[in-house]
């Protein structure tokens, strides 16, 4: 019980926060529209297959959850730097309950961010089917390593420099190594074999044959995410217990 | 019954000793001052005993709890005020109070029940609704101390809690810190000296680590001899740092 308060008091702080709305759900839909429009105006067959609306639109969920990793990074830095945390660590919650609680209320805020991208995706000629619907459950793994990958940053690092390392840097990696916006097999060498060692582009494989109605195609693509969503979380769980104990 | 014992406790960074061999004893219903200049080892204390941060020697039993080996016990039974405004600034008052009370066990029902008690022992009727960014600071700290005691603490720890506050805020919280006595053991820290001498039972001063005299305000100015606590405070203080 003490971790579902926990829950809500972060729910109340992230949705009271305009850049969570802007971020969260604008920024992603003005890409699905800037890039269905650019799309559009190339002739038939002459553009990139990751440009096409049913490949676009899951990569679009993916990248939109990157903004994730802000949002719970700044919760937690924020947090941290203030005396209110000095106050929580002196309360009988315990790390295991900070973390759950600070991810929790992200995994609806996560779901409705990629329901609406799909819904945006209709407009702009993605079929719909009841696929969509499990392609917004299947992108919960990498949603869950985003916000690990946050709450571990901002538990080491301060608010300011979470902005940078999350808002920027993490938000371009996963974008480079994910396959959404190119083949990272066309780059090939070291490059693709990060791809391939990270999750990112597996969790865009999993959304796109989740969306597609490919069901055999979801794993093992989507073990490899939800390794690193486990890995991640047991990772920030034992990070903010040190940084408790050093407080 | 003693509300705080400490037993040799001793905190150690790297090559600076903060906290050295601090034998310490609060009666319960006690409000204890524990005062000192910068780096004296007040914030150090309080830290080991509310548990944040453990000694690298020594022990010290709050309401017959160990620091060191029943941390959950200890958290269960005290409350902290930080030195900074503590407060969740995007919720209300009311929301603020009623998270705090349901961290510490309290149902809805009963959460809601105890900060409708805040709000009117702390006359916060006409904020109640605010969010807790939006109040001025003296708003914010009196919130923060409602925060604390709204899980009806046996140990209350004040740290520093009118630093920055004007003179009729400060006298307000004053007053309500008045009011507590006798209800909890309260251990204050501030560098108001007139505070310390004004609400304390006792009063405990450190100097590098130690502690170096303790008694009631009257007994601390006969040991220094002089009728002004303030002088007698820098006579203390100034046996070891001179």
């Amino acid at each position: 019980m003490r971790m579902m308060t926990f829950a809500s008091r972060n729910t109340k702080e992230i949705t009271r926060d305009m850049l969570t709305l802007i971020f969260g759900i604008a920024f992603p839909i003005v890409l699905l529209v800037l890039l269905s429009a650019i799309n559009k105006s190339i002739p038939q067959g002459h553009g990139p297959t990751n440009f096409q609306i049913e490949n676009l639109a899951p990569g679009i969920t993916v990248f939109g959850l990157s903004f994730m990793s802000l949002f719970s990074s700044m919760l937690i830095a924020k947090d941290r730097t203030s005396s209110f945390m000095l106050r929580l660590f002196t309360s009988p919650l315990r790390p295991a309950e900070f973390i759950l609680g600070y991810t929790l209320p992200m995994l609806p805020m996560a779901m409705v961010q990629s329901a609406v991208c799909y819904a945006a995706a209709l407009i702009f000629g993605l079929r719909f089917s009841i696929n969509l619907l499990l392609a917004v459950f299947v992108n919960i793994p990498i949603a869950v390593v985003f916000i690990a990958l946050g709450l571990l940053f901002g538990s080491v690092l301060s608010e300011k420099a979470v902005g940078g390392v999350c808002g920027a840097l993490l938000t371009n990696l996963s974008a480079w190594f994910s396959n959404i916006w190119f083949d990272t097999s066309m780059v090939g060498g070291v490059f693709e074999t990060v791809a391939d060692i990270l999750p990112f582009s597996h969790a865009v494989a999993a959304a796109r044959a989740a969306a597609a109605g490919n069901y055999a195609a979801i794993f093992p693509d989507l073990w490899w995410v939800i390794g690193y969503a486990a890995a991640l979380t047991v990772a920030a769980v034992t990070v903010f217990s040190i940084k408790i104990k050093r407080s | 019954m003693e509300a705080i014992k400490t037993s040799g406790l001793v905190k150690r960074y790297k090559d600076k000793t903060a906290v050295n061999g601090l034998d310490l004893t609060v009666h319960k219903g006690e409000l204890y001052a524990l005062l000192g200049v910068n780096g004296a080892g007040k914030s150090t204390t309080i830290k080991m005993l509310s548990c944040l941060t453990r000694p690298t020697s020594g022990d010290a039993e709050i309401m017959g709890h160990s620091i060191v080996t029943q941390a959950d016990a200890v958290k269960a039974v005290i409350n902290v005020s930080p030195q900074e405004t503590a407060v969740a600034a995007k919720l209300s008052v009311r929301e603020n109070l009623e998270f705090i009370a349901r961290i510490y066990g309290a149902d809805k029902v009963n959460a809601r029940k105890k900060a409708d008690r805040m709000i009117e022992q702390l006359s916060m009727e006409d904020i109640v609704s605010s969010k807790a960014a939006a109040l001025s600071g003296g708003w914010q700290r009196r919130l923060s101390i409602a925060m604390a005691l709204i899980t009806d603490p046996q140990v209350l720890f004040l740290d520093e809690p009118t630093l920055g506050l004007d003179v009729l805020a400060r006298r307000e919280l004053w007053s309500l810190i008045e009011k507590l006595k006798g209800k909890m053991t309260v251990i204050l820290t501030t560098h108001y000296l007139e505070e310390a001498e004004s609400l304390s039972d006792r009063i405990g001063i450190m100097a590098r680590g130690v502690l170096r005299a303790e008694g009631t305000a009257a007994e601390l100015k006969a040991k220094a001899g002089t009728d002004d606590f303030e002088e007698a405070f820098i006579s203390i203080a100034e046996e070891v740092t001179a």
